[in-house]
């Protein structure tokens, strides 16, 4: 049922600290509060990843400190192989349902759409509310599965069943910490499906007048475009989760075959199908890269005019690239099962589409490069994010040629060519975004400038960086260094360890520059200097209002719309942009 | 860095774009002149949109079980064939009726003229709807009594969540059907809450949003039932 | 700035794909038949995406260094706007999709979806945490029946089988290494006794997830003599990581000999 509250702040702001800045209808705070969760959550996540890395560089070193976390998981500071999986899945789990879908989707849509359409808020305040806190819940629970039991579960992001159906028999972590895991994601879903509901009723219902579908900036695009791919993709893994649940605390067999034999013990399941598992997983598991994805493609179509000072080379393309991105999503799941057992045939049938989203994805990159031509492009920090967005989306798209070929990922599949893949086209690149658009609109969020000298060695630092970590591991993959391995022990593995140090050690570097962006944010926030409203000379309509926005975003104006969301570069010497808000009488095209 | 030698005009053309937060007019006026601004119908609630959204991801829900049951089914002999407790048809018959009184309720909240040829006071239509409102409420609350009585049922057969993966099937769709038409019974309950004072055209909106739910909870269990006489 | 980005990105654009021309860390030699297609697949592809990936890393550096925030040039629009951009990208892209999808289903078909020849070695492959086991038919050229209730691993019983009542069962050869002829063609019939582990010999180049309660067929025929690792590849457990055995490859008159040896006792 829908909250029938009119998106109006009938009574002023809230007075009290809680309703303020705790339990806040506001769009703006819940937008930092979704902020706030995916920096702890990137924090926790990058600090996992140096662990396993340490952990793949030098098998038997002492971490210290790890063995407080974990006396089990790390006797004597040392990690166990069943830790680093623990680990593994934790850091997965972590960035990609709370930071690659709560920071770029969540925290800027939430901040964000209702500006950019002219709104006072979202359309349900109260569903927006619940949304942050019902998410923030999932986080704890998450993050309870390190203090319980065996530890976290070693399932991995995707809990293949029957390794997370059949409880703590099939290892540790198996036990409570899979079952917190699927409570997790299972509340999570809800979280995101209150979500979508808003952004999506809020760019149909409350744009302001003048706003037309075409007039809405690309970035609102982006979020609207996710916020229809998450309705459906978060509603299908709900069930989902439920039926893995009850796998798990129920004795069905939805997921967990007939005639396990475990520690020589024989599972009373009768008949369930793993593969059924897979196929609902990858349904939503697919379109939630598109969800990590599609708002940074969003964010770079609206901050790249901005500071090329032109329009985007045809914003009615980039439209259309991302509705059938969207679209294409959903069929292309079982790309990611070719040598999971399904029919061999099907295998055929999901390569096809797979093939065709690089269409869109390549019209696009074009569309990018095309705008940068003839540009006069100021470099800021935000800037560089950007075409570093464009060049490392451009590497991670073009490895998935060969995995979306069967007859190749029969080599390359479970190897680290698939790690590269995904961290290139879908981490690096919506992080990429995740950056552009904080050192875009931190001014407008928080009234400051953000440092642009630290800024821009984050950005050098972050760039090369994740080069050296990600780029090395196609070569691995080539050379069939199976991912999700504590140790490489095997025969053929072992020249391949220094290629490993190699990549530890950038890590470490490129987890270190995200230090300077942490220092950045925070120093910024209290000491930045003051901000403008409308430091970048964009045109889209959060820019027409003060940094930060007002309780009501436009202290009670009501905007109307008569351009299009970059009117950039336009053609006279008197006139270099054009806000959407600017009155009728000024021709554009 | 992101200056320019030239100075955008349009600062001097645009409207006074530094407001100091003044608000231009009391918070009701802002409420009504808003919706006009945005140049949706007056009165539009975004609840009329959100519901359709919200029925999207339900059935998206619903159609992920369905389509495993059906996979699940094929895969394995340990499917077991079961009769519907009888319970269930009887229930489809309270919850179809609980639409009828919904859309009786509707009608009688409309303002309309009466044989006078004068148009009904809003408290008057109120109250004419209020009964039929606590009807459909009830029929709801029966419903899922009538399900409850179904399971224990099914229990009293022998057949438990975990028995067969027919019977998982027909538990955890049912349940969650159960869940979110107690859902829709909290919805109405809200429209009550609602209503009390009069029959105002927000309100009737409100009613609108708060059906659109409960018939296609009562169209998604039809649905659900013939699924499970099929399959079960 | 931009000019920096421009060189940056120039440089690591040519490191990069200077690894991969060098073939510094490749992949190691094939042994089986269809290995040569899969790898021509691959060089194919590589070269395709190699050509797309310098050409667009370059452009992309070059307007970098060349339109950056310059007061005295005129802001250009591409030449014809984005419409002939659209139009190359689709019939580029999809030329090479077409071409690519057509010859590589052609290698996937000739994989998993043509059955292993007639007079194959059936071997039957049991997957458990953390390990393989492989049986071979015996004299009888018939496998004993596997009831998974027997199935200990402190005895050795890994397939479950009942050797007192079952005749066919009491010559199954089973081994930890799979044996294999040179240029016989091998069906292995594949099962999981817990979780999904996966078959991936990277020297065949063919990798199958094995699945509890599938039967999983998968079949090769090796062309070169040699001990390779067979690695499992879908994560199972805390072990994974060790789940290991070998394939080794006999020429056929001494794989002859090991198999009358292994039956033997």
């Amino acid at each position: 049922m829908s909250s029938p509250e009119p998106a109006v702040h009938h009574h002023g702001p809230p007075q009290s600290f809680i309703r303020k800045y705790i339990f806040s209808l506001d769009h703006k705070v819940i937008g930092k509060q979704y902020y706030g969760l995916a920096l702890i959550a990137v924090l926790a996540g990058l600090i996992l990843s140096w662990l396993m890395r340490i952990h793949l560089g030098w098998q038997a070193a002492a971490i210290p400190l790890l063995g407080k976390l974990s006396p089990t998981g790390a006797p004597g500071n040392v990690m166990t192989p069943d830790y680093y999986l623990s680990l593994m899945t934790m850091h997965a789990t972590l960035m990609i349902f709370f930071v690659l879908t709560t920071a770029p989707f969540a925290a800027f849509g939430n901040y964000l759409l209702p500006i950019q359409v002219g709104a006072e808020d979202m359309a349900f305040p109260r569903f927006n509310m619940m949304s942050f806190w019902v998410t923030f819940v999932a986080f704890v629970v998450l993050i309870l599965s390190f203090f319980v039991g065996d530890g976290p579960p070693l399932a991995g992001w995707t809990s293949y069943a029957p390794l997370s159906s059949v409880g703590g028999v099939a290892g540790p972590g198996q036990g409570t910490g899979q079952t917190l895991w699927a409570v997790s994601i299972a509340i999570f879903c809800i979280g995101q499906l209150l979500g979508s509901l808003n952004f999506i009723t809020t760019t149909l219902d409350l744009r302001t007048k003048g706003m037309s579908l075409a007039r809405m900036p690309l970035s609102t695009w982006g979020w609207f475009v996710t916020s229809v791919i998450a309705l459906l993709a978060f509603a299908a893994l709900l069930p989902a989760c439920v039926l893995l649940i009850l796998d798990r605390t129920a004795g069905t067999s939805f997921f967990s075959s007939a005639g396990l034999v475990v520690n020589d013990q024989v599972l009373p399941h009768s008949g369930g199908s793993p593969l059924l598992w897979q196929h609902l997983f990858w349904f939503f598991g697919h379109p939630e890269v598109y969800i990590a994805i599609l708002p940074g493609f969003g964010i770079i179509s609206t901050v790249l005019p901005a500071f090329a000072r032109k329009r985007i080379l045809s914003s009615r393309a980039v439209i259309g690239c991302m509705v059938s991105i969207g679209f294409l999503s959903y069929m292309v799941w079982g790309h990611h099962m070719f040598v999971s057992g399904m029919n061999p045939f099907s295998a055929v049938l999901f390569s096809l589409p797979t093939l065709i989203i690089t269409i869109p994805a390549t019209i696009m990159v074009l569309l990018w490069l095309g705008t940068l031509y003839g540009a006069r492009m100021r470099y800021t920090a935000s800037a560089l994010f950007s075409v570093g967005f464009i060049s490392v989306f451009i590497t991670g798209g073009l490895s998935g040629f060969f995995l979306a070929q069967p007859s190749l990922d029969t080599y390359l599949h479970a190897t680290y060519f698939v790690v590269a893949h995904f961290h290139f086209v879908m981490a690096l690149a919506a992080m990429f975004g995740i950056f552009a658009g904080t050192y875009f609109w931190f001014p407008k969020m928080f009234g400051r400038m953000m440092n642009e000298t630290l800024g821009k060695w984050h950005f050098w630092l972050t760039f090369i960086g994740v080069y050296c970590v990600f780029m090395p591991m196609h070569y691995l993959g080539l050379a069939g260094n199976v991912r999700r391995y504590a140790a490489f022990t095997d025969n053929y593995l072992a020249p391949l360890i220094p290629l490993h140090r190699f990549i530890s050690i950038s890590a470490f570097f490129v987890g270190a520059a995200q230090l300077i962006f942490f220092f950045n944010l925070f120093w910024s926030r209290f000491w930045g200097a003051k901000a403008t409203d409308n430091p970048w000379e964009a045109t889209t309509l959060e820019w027409s209002t003060t940094s930060p926005p007002p309780f009501d975003n436009f202290g009670g104006r009501h905007l109307v719309v008569y351009h299009g969301p970059e009117e950039y570069g336009v053609d006279s010497d008197t006139l270099e942009y054009v806000m959407q808000t600017a009155p009728e009488q000024i021709k554009t095209t | 860095m992101a200056s320019t030698t030239k100075v955008p005009p349009q600062r001097q053309i645009a409207p006074d774009l530094t407001s100091d937060g003044q608000r231009m007019g009391g918070s009701e006026l802002r409420g009504r002149s808003r919706s006009a601004a945005v140049g949706v119908a007056q009165n539009a609630l975004p609840a009329e949109t959100g519901i359709w959204v919200a029925v999207a991801a339900i059935s998206m829900s619903f159609a992920s079980l369905i389509s495993a049951l059906i996979v699940r089914q094929g895969v394995a002999p340990d499917w077991l064939h079961f009769q519907l407790p009888r319970m269930l048809y009887l229930n489809t018959a309270i919850l179809l009726a609980s639409s009828v009184t919904l859309e009786i309720c509707r009608h009688e909240f409309d303002l309309r003229p009466d044989f006078n040829g004068e148009e009904s006071r809003g408290d008057e239509a109120a109250a004419r709807a209020f009964p039929w409102l606590c009807a459909t409420m009830a029929l709801g609350l029966f419903f899922v009594l009538g399900q409850v009585m179904a399971w224990r049922d099914l229990a009293a057969k022998g057949l438990f969540l975990s028995s067969s993966p027919s019977s998982s099937f027909f538990y955890v769709l049912t349940a969650l059907h159960g869940l979110h038409l107690l859902g829709g019974v909290a919805g109405l309950a809200y429209v009550l809450y609602r209503f009390r004072p009069n029959a105002d055209p927000q309100q009737r909106g409100v009613l609108g949003v708060a059906s659109v739910y409960w018939h296609f909870m009562d169209g998604l269990w039809v649905f659900l039932l013939v699924i499970l006489a099929a399959r079960t | 700035m931009g000019k920096l980005f421009g060189v940056v990105l120039a440089i690591i654009t040519v490191v990069s794909a200077g690894f991969i021309v060098a073939h510094v860390w490749w992949m190691p030699v094939d042994i089986s038949t269809i290995g040569p297609r899969i790898d021509r697949q691959l060089d194919e592809t590589m070269l395709a995406t190699g050509v797309l990936f310098l050409s667009s890393q370059l452009i992309l550096a070059a307007f970098a260094w060349k339109f950056g925030d310059d007061k005295e040039r005129k802001i250009k629009y591409f030449p014809g706007g984005g419409g002939p951009l659209i139009v190359f990208a689709i019939i580029l892209v999809g030329m090479e999709i077409l071409v690519l999808s057509f010859v590589g289903s052609k290698v996937w078909a000739s994989i998993y979806m043509t059955p292993p020849e007639q007079g194959s070695l059936q071997v039957d492959v049991a997957a458990e945490q953390f390990a393989f086991n492989f049986r071979y038919p015996g004299p009888d050229g018939k496998f004993g029946t596997v009831h998974p209730e027997r199935v200990r691993d402190g005895n050795g019983n890994f397939f479950g089988l009942d050797p007192e009542n079952d005749v066919d069962a009491r010559d199954d050869v089973i081994v930890g290494t799979l044996t294999v002829p040179l240029g016989q063609p091998v069906a292995l019939t594949m099962h999981s006794k817990d979780m999904i582990h996966s078959f991936y010999v990277p020297e065949l180049r063919i990798q199958q997830d094995i699945v509890p309660g599938l039967t999983i067929p998968l079949h090769f025929t090796a062309t070169k003599v040699g001990k390779f690792e067979i690695v499992c590849t879908q994560l199972c457990g805390l072990g994974h990581y060790s789940m290991r055995s070998f394939l080794e490859v006999l020429p056929q008159d001494q794989f002859d000999q090991w198999l009358k040896s292994q039956s033997g006792d």
